[in-house]
């Protein structure tokens, strides 16, 4: 009984210092991007941020149910709708990078070979090559959905896998599988290059654009911190961080400084 | 991961287990003993926790979830995203897996202890203290099963624990979190000293319950 009291008593002591609570992307979290940032900003202003990595769909139902005070998210359809209803606020574009389609070396579907996202993805499904799609409506899932709706296809049948996991995780299954899956560039780097999957569909493309934004919640438990946060990312130092986040040399993200277009149904 | 992060995160996980087996074993050890004495007449109270044992953990942490949440009906007091949250979740988890093992290791003596306090002069509201008395030994392994439940518990601790660094991670949910990122040797690592720590606190229970 005494054995359990000491601990008890920490846990009780512990209970009012609630920090501010953040949710993210598993991509953002599982990159090291926040493990940069963070500390940083703890450092200079005195609040710890916890924080949830889920998709950016559960994000903005935690925010919708107020379970946290700010969001960190790459879903710009979901954002706008949430911006429109008021469930978000005050944009702030923190960083950018571009998804690409990864899958096996030996390239069953010619992914190579194609000409741009869109056939690409149909020479997946022409091949019936195993595709892994997250499933999750994360920020990845619903680019994924967009592009085989631009692509003119809806994918079904027994090629098409959902994961209904992360992204790293979702990497992995691809890898084991020899599958195709559309990841965000961080990940992929981290995650699936060192489970031998390759990078077959990378180019400049405004299809492919994967744009970080960071929000507050209106009448969050902790919205002053929350502000405090927004303010900490849109100084040059915070850009400097995102910029500085490299794997073997290669940027993970490139900071945006504020500038960025602002989802539809967005304005300040 | 550092060792001293590995250090916290196996601390947090004893004591939310721990708290968690305490919070159920208060409640769920009397009634094992109470259903054990009324004998047949608890049948549905047999059955209720029997059928208690098949509680899934990820229904148990749906229902904490929408219960905690700001937008809930308990949501004004920020347990959500706690360890309380986890410990509250894992305490109703670990309940019938208490109370089930106290009930059948009980049952088998609830007429001889009934004979012994009779034939003592004693009365019948002395039989379950008695028995609680007489049945200690499977009280330990009540307490091991519950504690095993809890610490090893992860659908439950995810949805209102959150698995946040530094404040709600614990051995469980860390290893989802390096399996997500691929870091399989790590996640392999972390199980290892949750199996550790599940066999230090099971070999504690025996050797006190050995003397």
């Amino acid at each position: 009984m005494r054995f359990a009291l000491g601990p008890l008593l920490l846990a009780l002591a512990s209970l009012p210092a609630l920090g501010l609570r953040l949710a993210t992307t598993t991509s953002v979290y599982d990159s090291g991007l926040l493990d940069r940032l963070l500390p940083a900003f703890e450092g200079a202003m005195g609040v710890r941020v916890e924080v949830l990595a889920v998709g950016t769909g559960q994000a903005l139902r935690l925010a919708e149910r107020k379970d946290v005070d700010a969001v960190l998210v790459h879903a710009p359809d979901l954002e706008g709708e949430a911006l429109k209803r008021g469930l978000i606020a005050q944009p702030l574009c923190l960083a950018q990078n571009s998804f690409l389609l990864v899958g096996p070396k030996r390239d069953p579907a010619r992914v190579r070979e194609a000409g741009d996202v869109r056939e690409a993805l149909r020479r997946i499904a022409r091949a019936r090559a195993p595709f892994v799609s997250r499933g999750d409506r994360s920020g990845t899932h619903l680019k994924e959905l967009e592009l085989w709706r631009k692509a003119g296809l809806t994918p079904q049948g027994g090629f098409y896998l959902e994961s209904g996991a992360g992204m790293g995780q979702t990497l992995v299954l691809a890898a084991e599988k020899g599958a195709y899956t559309l990841s965000d560039l961080a990940t992929y780097l981290t995650v699936g290059r060192k489970r031998g999957l390759e990078a077959l569909y990378r180019r400049e493309d405004p299809l492919l654009l994967n744009q970080y934004t960071y929000y507050l919640v209106p009448r969050g438990a902790k919205a002053e911190e929350a502000e405090a946060l927004r303010r900490f990312l849109a100084r040059e130092e915070a850009a400097r961080l995102v910029e500085g986040l490299r794997v073997e040399g290669i940027p993970l993200f490139m900071p945006l400084r504020g500038r960025c277009i602002i989802p539809r149904g967005g304005g300040r | 991961m550092e060792a001293a992060e590995l250090v916290e995160i196996s601390l947090r996980s004893l004591w939310v287990a721990g708290f968690a087996t305490l919070v159920a074993a208060l409640p769920a050890v009397p009634l094992g003993l109470w259903l054990a004495s009324i004998g047949s007449g608890g049948i549905f109270g047999r059955i209720l926790l029997y059928a208690g044992l098949a509680l899934p953990s990820v229904v148990v942490g749906l229902f904490f979830y929408l219960l905690l949440s700001r937008s809930g009906p308990l949501g004004s007091l920020g347990l959500l995203y706690t360890p309380y949250a986890m410990v509250l979740a894992e305490a109703v988890l670990a309940f019938p897996l208490i109370a089930a093992f106290v009930l059948s290791g009980a049952r088998g003596r609830v007429e001889e202890v009934r004979l012994l306090v009779r034939s003592l002069g004693g009365q019948e509201g002395q039989v379950l203290p008695t028995l609680f008395w007489e049945s200690r030994r499977t009280l330990v392994a009540a307490l091991a099963a519950g504690f095993g439940g809890a610490i090893s518990e992860v659908g439950a601790a995810t949805l209102v624990g959150g698995d946040i660094r530094h404040h709600t991670r614990v051995l469980t949910t860390a290893i989802v979190v390096e399996t997500r990122k691929g870091e399989l040797e790590s996640a392999l690592a972390l199980g290892m000293v949750l199996l550790g720590v599940a066999l230090l606190v099971t070999a504690l229970l025996v050797i006190l319950e050995r003397e």
